[in-house]
């Protein structure tokens, strides 16, 4: 019954749009949407060219990039923790406790995962387009924007990949971020927090935001994927 | 149509010096010497795995030799740009049968407003107007491959390279790639074929250079080495004895 009410409440929270509720919800969007445009901004060349320049120690780079899209996001958050505490290398911009913070936290647990997935993508394209492409008289370098536009359907997949790892996390933005009220709180730390307290009206409103974005964002890169597979003209 | 910023200078004779090519361990390609002149359509003939592709590769400075060299009469920079290879399955782009010709143009430096109509007018050559706005992934195998050879065609080459190109197209397809092929060569370019299949050697080759194992086995204008091959293993071959 409790539950029932509790569902009632988180209904009534999101249908008057409760400034709490929308202010976390903001938040959590603007944190994981930066993140993920800088790790799409920096991920994506950076997997196109692993993908496709031969250099010494490469397989070592592809390896450890592979190896971090693993890392737990606790230890992710402590890592940039440590970086941005008082006595980090970089204690004195004072982002700690900031969304900042949370941000350059979800673009380290992002863009590994980014520039993994885009290596992978490019390296087996150019397996099938490199003599082709240098047939016509491409470059490796001058490959890359071709070879990322013919992987755009994957690339669309490796983004959302990213995008759910960003919105699910709880454990890296609860440590960099401090989840302070009005200034740090994003959805999953609020649901973590709420849930812990027995206040589930709230914690159950943004988990139903929390679907809800789900499966708009999955929709929409459906469609955006489905637009992509028309040619270019 | 005029070349986008082609050199004047003779690309021809192109002379391969000794060349031998080795991959994993393996010697693939033996001490080849010959020099391939202007004019007509030179086939380089033999059955699967005598090295014509590779051959190919090497002219066309996809491969760099182990030994020897391949040596253009103009500097090997010119040369790449003035030619252009037609691979056994083209590879195309996910996007319209224009724009696969318009990338390749833009790859040259051909300026925006002059792609559109070098990309029609190329297309137009093939008979590919009607396919123009198609994806090129939805074009039939016969299609695709004269998209590959718009493609080719709209760089303007002075010499064209093309590796079994009508390896996996029907005799229907297959004719109307060879006219188009030696519509190109009557135009000026010099067209350089590989195949394994005697009969398209015959229709096409001006002269003819059979590999075998690797191996340069015999050089001769088409007429005579039909007629009267120079070896026994090219006898073998055109009695369709020789395997690989």
């Amino acid at each position: 019954m409790a539950v029932f009410e509790s569902f009632q409440t988180a209904l009534r929270l999101i249908l008057a749009g409760d400034a709490e509720l929308v202010g976390i919800v903001w938040l959590s969007l603007r944190v994981t949407g930066t993140a993920l445009f800088v790790s799409a901004a920096l991920g994506l060349p950076a997997g196109g060219l692993l993908g496709v320049l031969s250099f010494p120690g490469r397989r070592a780079v592809v390896t450890l990039v592979n190896a971090l899209m693993g890392l737990p996001p606790v230890v992710v958050g402590l890592a940039v923790y440590l970086l941005l505490s008082r006595q980090g290398p970089l204690g004195e911009w004072g982002l700690l406790f900031t969304p900042e913070a949370m941000m350059i936290a979800q673009t380290a647990l992002i863009l590994p995962i980014v520039i993994a997935l885009t290596t992978q993508a490019t390296e087996d394209l150019w397996g099938d387009l490199g003599e082709q492409l240098q047939s016509l008289g491409a470059s490796r370098l001058r490959a890359i924007p071709t070879l990322l536009y013919e992987t755009r359907v994957t690339l669309v997949t490796v983004l959302l990949a990213g995008l759910g790892r960003a919105l699910a996390e709880v454990g890296a933005v609860q440590i960099v971020g401090g989840n302070l009220r009005g200034l740090t709180r994003t959805m999953t730390t609020t649901i973590a927090l709420e849930t812990s307290r027995g206040e589930l009206a709230l914690a159950l409103g943004l988990g139903l935001v929390l679907m809800v974005l789900a499966v708009t964002i999955n929709g929409a890169a459906e469609l955006l994927r489905g637009r992509a597979q028309h040619v270019r003209t | 149509m005029s070349a986008p910023d082609s050199t004047e200078r003779a690309m021809l004779p192109l002379r391969f010096e000794g060349v031998g090519l080795d991959r994993n361990g393996r010697t693939l390609l033996h001490d080849l010497t010959f020099e391939i002149s202007a004019g007509g359509v030179t086939v380089i003939l033999g059955p699967n795995g005598a090295g014509k592709s590779l051959t190919l590769r090497l002219a066309h400075g996809l491969l760099g030799p182990t030994r020897g060299q391949v040596a253009w009469e103009c500097p090997t920079e010119a040369a790449r740009r003035d030619s252009a290879l037609l691979f056994q399955h083209p590879v195309l782009l996910r996007r319209s049968a224009r724009a696969n010709v318009g990338y390749a143009l833009a790859l040259r430096g051909v300026p925006r407003a002059r792609r559109t109509s070098l990309a029609q007018t190329a297309l137009a050559a093939m008979g590919l107007s009607a396919v123009a706005d198609q994806p090129a992934q939805r074009l039939s195998g016969g299609e695709r491959q004269r998209l590959a050879l718009a493609r080719a065609q709209a760089l303007s080459p002075r010499v064209l390279f093309l590796d079994e190109p009508a390896s996996a197209l029907d005799p229907a397809a297959t004719e109307v790639l060879e006219a188009a092929i030696l519509s190109l060569r009557d135009s000026g370019t010099k067209v350089i074929l590989t195949t394994h299949d005697l009969a398209q050697a015959r229709r096409m080759a001006d002269d003819i250079l059979l590999l075998h194992r690797g191996r340069l086995i015999e050089r001769s204008p088409a007429a005579a080495f039909f007629t009267a091959p120079a070896t026994e293993t090219a006898q073998q071959f055109l009695d369709r004895r020789l395997s690989s």
